[in-house]
């Protein structure tokens, strides 16, 4: 089911007198989620992606703007008429029901000619359970259940009436570190398996990037940039953008473009053809520093960590606007590394210019360079 | 270590156990001992001798057996009655938003007024005088009905006062009890209802009664026990010779064989007060076999 959102706002009166402004919590989003695929809604707190979310399901009605499932707009339907399936971030699990009742409990509901017999339902929650390997789990309480289980059984229970759309938020932060991982590819199996259209939402870059066919990322309610994973992180829109993806963070300087060249601190790094005299800042991915002698940027070195495959190089600039510049880089460079010093050349498909008052992309021939 | 550490446990518990002990403990224990002694007397603290005459006495006695039943009487109605009102208020205040906290206060105000005031609104509104029929006897006359003595009438007008006075004392204290437990439900279970397109009624039977169920055991239990103490309430709108009035509780006779009017007993006193003993410690314990089976973790 193709999901359409068509310029959703969504508005929150003042707290009080005190407070009287209202809080807009998604402004004008408008966007096309393609059937069958799986978005990721991402951003940080208070970003407005559960909101969205919220909007989505009907738990919420926007104050303007329209949703649209498939040709049918569903903007003025109770939740219940929507046809989704809803994983709550605590799953809302009923916790004095079994598992068996609790993913029979959707159907229970249905009354006239979708009414089902006890068979039936029986043989959908076992259906739905088998899908999320909870098959043998089928009489224990909510209680009785770790947290990944628990998150199995609220999605059984949110598949179990084959939904249009399917909902999650923020289904993984309630899981430990490991059972994440399991988890995220566990999402994309079922999501994959049924075909059905899914939305979730999260906070995690990573969660995002790793098993979504879309992302959008949200800030202040308003989309930032939406597109594949990959395409998003090889070519930020805006400053934030950059920022919010890729782990480490991207490294942000205060940088000046001069004769079409990029200078930090003084020193010429990089050329920028196209690009005009200004100030920028200067965004570096992790992975775009070559340790290279001969190299035009030149920082302190404050340590290295060793992670494996690869190594991780602590330095400093002065331009940069953190005290730490990390850079990542193969493992086999270690030797090279070490004195007080340490020289970089960079690739130009890892660096990115961004307007000093927008924060808006400031493009430049990244192919010419090499 | 360990041993140090269970010492000073205790020493902190010293001043509880002993207060408890002389004051709630050794009386108790009394009471049994009491309630076997033949004509035990105060002043001497003589008896003439041991066994089960003092229950043989008060089961044959027409007051005791009155007090009995009507104490049954008392809580039977009052005890669903008044939990099923409170539930039914509480589940109303929680689903309105104008006027929630004028309301609660309204509801919660019985629970701070003295039970002899409350009484003496009662009496206003049933007692017949002189000058007046009562005001709800002014309303039955008014639309046609044949005025009751509410307060020295027939048995049945004077245990419906009494239930109904019972009713509306403990109301309050169970409205605030429910209201907290509705709070306190978590709002996505109601949302998750919602999506699952649950109807009303089977949101409140099968998500909202189990999850307060706990909150409603309490109050059952708690109530049973209350209802079966009601003493001061019957004196409140009866006055303090209640067997005259038929309208003497178990508790209430009890306190005549101590000190009332006919009173300078406690050898009987104290038998009544170990059947009282009995009788709530089997409902209670009925309660808890109950409950194992229908409250929810």
């Amino acid at each position: 089911m193709e999901v359409i959102l068509q310029h959703l706002t969504k508005k929150f009166p003042g707290r009080s007198r005190k407070n009287p402004e209202e809080v807009t919590a998604v402004n004008d989003f408008s966007f096309t989620i393609p059937d069958g695929s799986l978005l990721g809604l991402l951003g940080p707190s208070g970003c407005g992606k559960s909101t969205t979310l919220h909007l989505i399901s009907g738990l919420l009605a926007p104050t303007s703007g329209k949703i649209f499932f498939g040709g049918d707009d569903v903007t003025g339907l109770p939740p219940e008429n929507r046809g989704i399936g809803l994983v709550f971030q605590n799953y809302a699990l009923y916790p004095h029901l079994s598992v068996k009742q609790n993913i029979m409990f959707p159907l229970e509901n249905l009354k006239g000619k979708d009414k089902l017999s006890r068979q039936a339902m029986l043989d959908k929650a076992l259906e739905a359970a088998r899908l999320v390997q909870i098959d043998s789990l089928m009489e224990r309480r909510p209680g009785e259940l770790s947290g990944g289980q628990q998150q199995r059984v609220a999605i059984a229970r949110a598949l179990v009436k084959r939904p249009r759309v399917l909902l999650l938020d923020e289904p993984l932060s309630n899981l430990d570190a490991r059972l994440r991982l399991q988890t995220r590819e566990e999402i994309r199996r079922i999501q994959q398996e049924t075909g059905i259209t899914t939305i979730f939402v999260t906070h995690d870059q990573e969660e995002a990037m790793s098993i979504s066919d879309l992302i959008v990322v949200m800030k202040d309610g308003v989309v930032q940039q939406a597109g594949k994973p990959q395409a998003v992180y090889d070519d930020p829109a805006n400053l934030f953008t950059a920022k919010f993806l890729g782990s480490p963070q991207i490294n942000v300087f205060d940088g000046e473009v001069r004769d079409g060249r990029l200078l930090l601190g003084g020193d010429a790094v990089l050329d920028v053809p196209g690009v005009s005299h200004r100030s920028v800042y200067a965004g570096i991915r992790p992975e775009g520093f070559i340790p290279d002698p001969e190299g035009p940027l030149a920082c302190g070195l404050r340590g290295v960590e060793v992670m494996g495959r690869d190594i991780s190089v602590l330095a400093s600039h002065s331009a940069a606007a953190a005290p730490t510049v990390r850079a990542i880089i193969g493992a086999k460079h270690m030797a090279g590394i070490q004195g007080t010093y340490v020289r970089f050349a960079l690739q130009p498909r890892k660096v990115f210019l961004f307007d000093r008052d927008t924060g808006e992309r400031v493009p430049f021939q990244a192919e010419a360079v090499e | 270590m360990m041993n140090q550490k269970q010492n000073k446990g205790w020493l902190y518990l010293l001043p509880a156990i002993l207060f408890l002990g002389v004051f709630m403990v050794y009386p108790l224990f009394d009471v049994f001992v009491y309630s076997f002694e033949e004509g035990y007397n105060f002043a001497s603290q003589t008896y003439l001798g041991t066994g089960l005459y003092n229950y043989s006495y008060i089961l044959h006695d027409p007051y005791f057996l009155q007090a009995v039943k009507n104490t049954f009487i008392l809580v039977v109605i009052t005890v669903p009655l008044s939990t099923a009102l409170a539930l039914l208020i509480s589940v109303g205040l929680n689903s309105i938003k104008a006027l929630r906290d004028l309301l609660q206060t309204i509801y919660f105000l019985p629970y701070v007024t003295n039970t002899l005031a409350v009484g003496l609104v009662f009496m206003i509104l049933f007692k017949k005088t002189a000058y007046s029929d009562g005001l709800v006897n002014l309303l039955i006359s008014f639309f046609g009905g044949n005025p009751v003595d509410f307060i020295e009438g027939p048995y049945w007008a004077k245990m419906f006062v009494l239930c109904l006075y019972t009713v509306w004392v403990v109301l309050p204290f169970k409205i605030l009890i429910l209201t907290g437990a509705l709070a306190s439900i978590d709002q996505t279970y109601y949302n998750a209802a919602q999506v699952d397109g649950t109807s009303r009624l089977r949101t409140f039977t099968r998500i909202t009664l189990p999850m307060i169920s706990p909150m409603i055991f309490y109050l059952v239990i708690t109530g049973f026990i209350g209802a079966f103490k009601v003493y001061s309430d019957a004196v409140a709108l009866f006055g303090t010779d209640l067997n005259a009035a038929e309208m003497n509780t178990i508790v209430g006779y009890v306190y005549d064989m101590l000190y009332g009017d006919s009173g300078g007993y406690p050898s009987y006193a104290s038998a009544a007060a170990v059947i009282l003993f009995a009788i709530v410690l089997t409902i209670t314990c009925a309660n808890l076999l109950v409950s194992r089976k229908k409250v929810h973790y």
